[in-house]
């Protein structure tokens, strides 16, 4: 909260204008092919060196595993409900240390959650309203995964309608698998009024650093939705991350987007986006809509929800389509 | 300010946290401790007190806060009373196995359900495996004293553990009692400002704490060390409490033993209601009854050696359990047989259960504990647990569960 603003980066253009350097190293115990590391390591270029991640139960918890880190920076593991929480007692105690004259202010770091979609949407709402209340000056990074990946794969509140988890399986009565539709976190979390707030993917890394640079101008909560294909989960192969990455983009499904207090601007609109079923085949959690029989309703509804959207998307914003 | 004053119980750990000179202060409020967070945050608006005080949005995150303020290297109070200690239950596991130190105000009050506000130790004993050493106090001034001892051994390098302090909820936290308070300046002394010696968070010294661990070996290492930390903790309270006495004059030990130098009976008790206890043991006296009183002060560590070597060769000893834990008795009477175990002058043990929910514990009572005492020393085998319970208050139950429609033997 007592942090001055910084004055604006500047944004980015080119893939070469991203820092070379890395601040999360390689050799950690998460899956191959992790879209939501990618996210992050392309975060942590922006974040730089001086951070505590803040981090809530999930698979990054396994990022720090006694006795090695991948980080530069430090590394906090709460609960999984309370990791803004954490983050406010982090932030709390450097302002205050600060002021006291205790800690030199260069020795100030940058407060980032790191949590994944389980926490994040169900059991850390309540901390993490609380910490957007208090207008608290941290980062939170959400891997969205749409599911409870670490512990294989069950329904989150994050969990897309149509998706089959291991709580969510497919059967005569439940035919789509998931029947609930996926939690509008960015909305839940806009209505607090952040001074930051963006959906990022790895496979967009000028988009998302520009929005992290932009963020770093800001003080207050800085919010970030990482989309996380996830290949174990998911089920495909690890180096088609990209590929599902990008498909969630083109089809719509995932849309990028920032809200900087409260007003929302889309980051990236394609001219046409591509069928949703371009993203839906090939991965395993959505087999079930395309055999032994194609769901049509199913599909068509998937297809209707994302065209609802970004129609209204375009009727808000007057642009055309 | 003036050194002697009447003060509730809560106002005492407020002057406690401030005298302490916290950093930081994450609150949130619940009956009957919302006064000490309330004086708190009046002295901080008024600039009485640098510390940063911050409401929390439950006491799930309020835990959270305060050990990750303290991970960061401030020294952190906070305080909280029964639901809302079971409430923020995992994040004391939690900031105890980051080895941080902190001071924690529990204020007693009995769980739900039922509902209530009155104390009895359910919560607070509730947590006596998670980490937190435990102090216990009697009195309004206790409260002030244990609160700065609780840092000084908290911030011990050979501790390094959160400490709960914990006051009865009504009997203390509402009664004013004369308080004599330290000094700041001798406080300063007594205990200087912290500087943290666990792995703290900073810019240019990057550090991880709670780190997942794979197996078992590298867990049971933390645990052991969380063990042996414990285990100091009994020796440095005592070096803590001998300098305390030096510099302030109240003497504080592991236990309390009062008029058991020639003690054939012993009443073992903790908390307030020892204050009743020593009443009774001072009416016994007057008809020349040897009896003394044992307080419980430090519950973890568990002081089981002093507790043993005070208990050893008595007649008879009764255990005052103001909790239950359903389906075994009292939470401390184990925990007391089992330090006697290895004694082969060990005395028979007599399980009490008493003042749950503030209910009172009144003279005619402790008679019928005395008369238990008085039969197991001879050798009578006594039924127990004995739950107190009077006359009186089974015929206004009785009439209670009339009213409510239940017509039922008590």
């Amino acid at each position: 909260m007592t942090l001055p603003t910084s004055p604006e980066l500047e944004s980015i253009k080119t893939l070469k204008q991203i820092a070379r350097e890395e601040f999360i190293l390689p050799g950690t115990a998460i899956c191959g092919g992790c879209g939501g590391l990618e996210a992050l390591r392309l975060a942590a270029k922006v974040l730089g060196p001086k951070t505590v991640f803040v981090n809530a139960a999930g698979c990054f918890t396994l990022l720090a595993t006694f006795p090695y880190t991948p980080f530069k920076g430090s590394w906090l593991y709460t609960t999984m409900a309370s990791a803004a929480a954490g983050a406010q007692g982090v932030r709390d105690a450097l302002d205050v240390l600060i002021a006291r004259g205790k800690l030199p202010a260069e020795d100030d770091v940058e407060v980032v959650v790191v949590a994944g979609d389980g926490s994040t949407y169900d059991m850390a709402l309540s901390s993490t309203s609380g910490a957007l209340f208090r207008g608290l000056d941290f980062w939170y990074f959400c891997y969205d995964n749409e599911s409870y990946g670490n512990t294989g794969m069950q329904m989150s509140s994050a969990t897309p309608y149509g998706a089959r988890t291991a709580t969510t399986p497919v059967g005569v009565k439940a035919r789509a698998g998931t029947e609930h539709g996926k939690k509008d976190l960015f909305e839940i979390w806009r209505a607090h009024r952040p001074a930051y707030l963006a959906t990022v993917s790895p496979r967009f890394p000028i988009d998302l650093t520009n929005k992290f640079l932009k963020a770093k101008t800001l003080c207050g909560p800085k919010l970030f939705i990482a989309h996380a294909p996830c290949p174990t989960g998911w089920l495909y192969d690890p180096e088609q991350t990209a590929d599902y990455a990008r498909l969630a983009v083109e089809t719509g499904i995932f849309a990028l987007k920032e809200a900087v207090d409260g007003a929302v601007t889309h980051t990236y609109v394609p001219r046409r986006h591509r069928p949703v079923e371009e993203y839906l085949q090939g991965q395993g959690r959505y087999r079930h809509l395309f055999e032994p029989t194609r769901n049509e309703g199913a599909l068509r509804q998937i297809q209707d929800q994302v065209d609802r959207y970004w129609a209204e998307v375009h009727e808000t914003t007057g642009a055309a389509r | 300010m003036t050194t002697g004053q009447l003060l509730t119980g809560n106002a005492a750990a407020a002057w406690g946290a401030r005298l302490a000179d916290v950093d930081y202060i994450p609150a949130f409020p619940i009956t009957p401790q919302t006064e000490i967070i309330e004086l708190l945050a009046q002295w901080s608006a008024n600039g009485d007190i640098p510390a940063r005080f911050v409401t929390m949005d439950s006491e799930h995150s309020m835990l959270t806060a305060a050990g990750a303020g303290a991970a960061a290297g401030a020294r952190v109070f906070t305080a909280t009373s029964s639901q809302g200690l079971l409430y923020g239950f995992e994040v004391l596991y939690t900031i105890a196995g980051w080895r941080v130190p902190l001071v924690l105000v529990n204020v007693s009050r009995a769980l739900a359900s039922p509902i209530t506000l009155e104390a009895d130790h359910n919560d607070i004993l509730a947590a006596r495996d998670t980490g937190f050493l435990q102090i216990h106090a009697e009195t309004c001034q206790e409260i002030v004293d244990s609160i700065l001892i609780a840092y000084r051994l908290a911030e011990d390098e050979r501790v390094m553990l959160p400490v709960l302090v914990n006051l009865d909820g009504f009997t203390l936290s509402f009664t004013r009692e004369p308080v004599t308070l330290p000094p700041p300046a001798a406080v300063a002394e007594f205990l200087p400002a912290y500087r943290p010696r666990h792995a703290y968070i900073r810019g240019d010294k990057p550090m991880a704490q709670g780190a997942a661990v794979l197996g078992g070996a590298p867990y049971s290492y933390f645990r052991y060390q969380q063990q042996r930390a414990q285990e100091n903790a009994l020796a440095m309270h005592q070096t803590i409490a001998e300098e305390f006495a030096v510099r302030f004059g109240r003497r504080y030990d592991l236990i309390e033993s009062f008029q058991l130098d020639d003690a054939d009976y012993v009443l073992v008790m903790s908390n307030a209601f020892a204050t009743k206890g020593k009443a009774a043991v001072q009416r016994w006296r007057a008809r020349g009854i040897k009896i003394g009183l044992l307080r419980l002060r430090v519950v973890r560590p568990f002081p089981a050696e002093a507790i043993a070597a005070t208990l050893a060769g008595r007649k008879a000893v009764a255990i005052i359990d103001q909790n239950l834990a359903p389906g075994s008795g009292g939470i401390l009477y184990p925990e007391i047989a089992t330090a006697l175990y290895h004694e082969t002058q060990r005395p028979p043990l007599l399980s009490v259960i008493g003042g749950l929910g503030g209910k009172d514990i009144s003279e005619g009572e402790f008679e019928a504990v005395f008369h238990h005492l008085e039969r197991a020393a001879v050798g009578e085998h006594v039924v127990s647990p004995l739950l107190l319970y009077t006359k009186l208050e089974q015929e206004r139950t009785r009439t209670l569960l009339q009213i409510a429609g239940k017509e039922t033997s008590l």
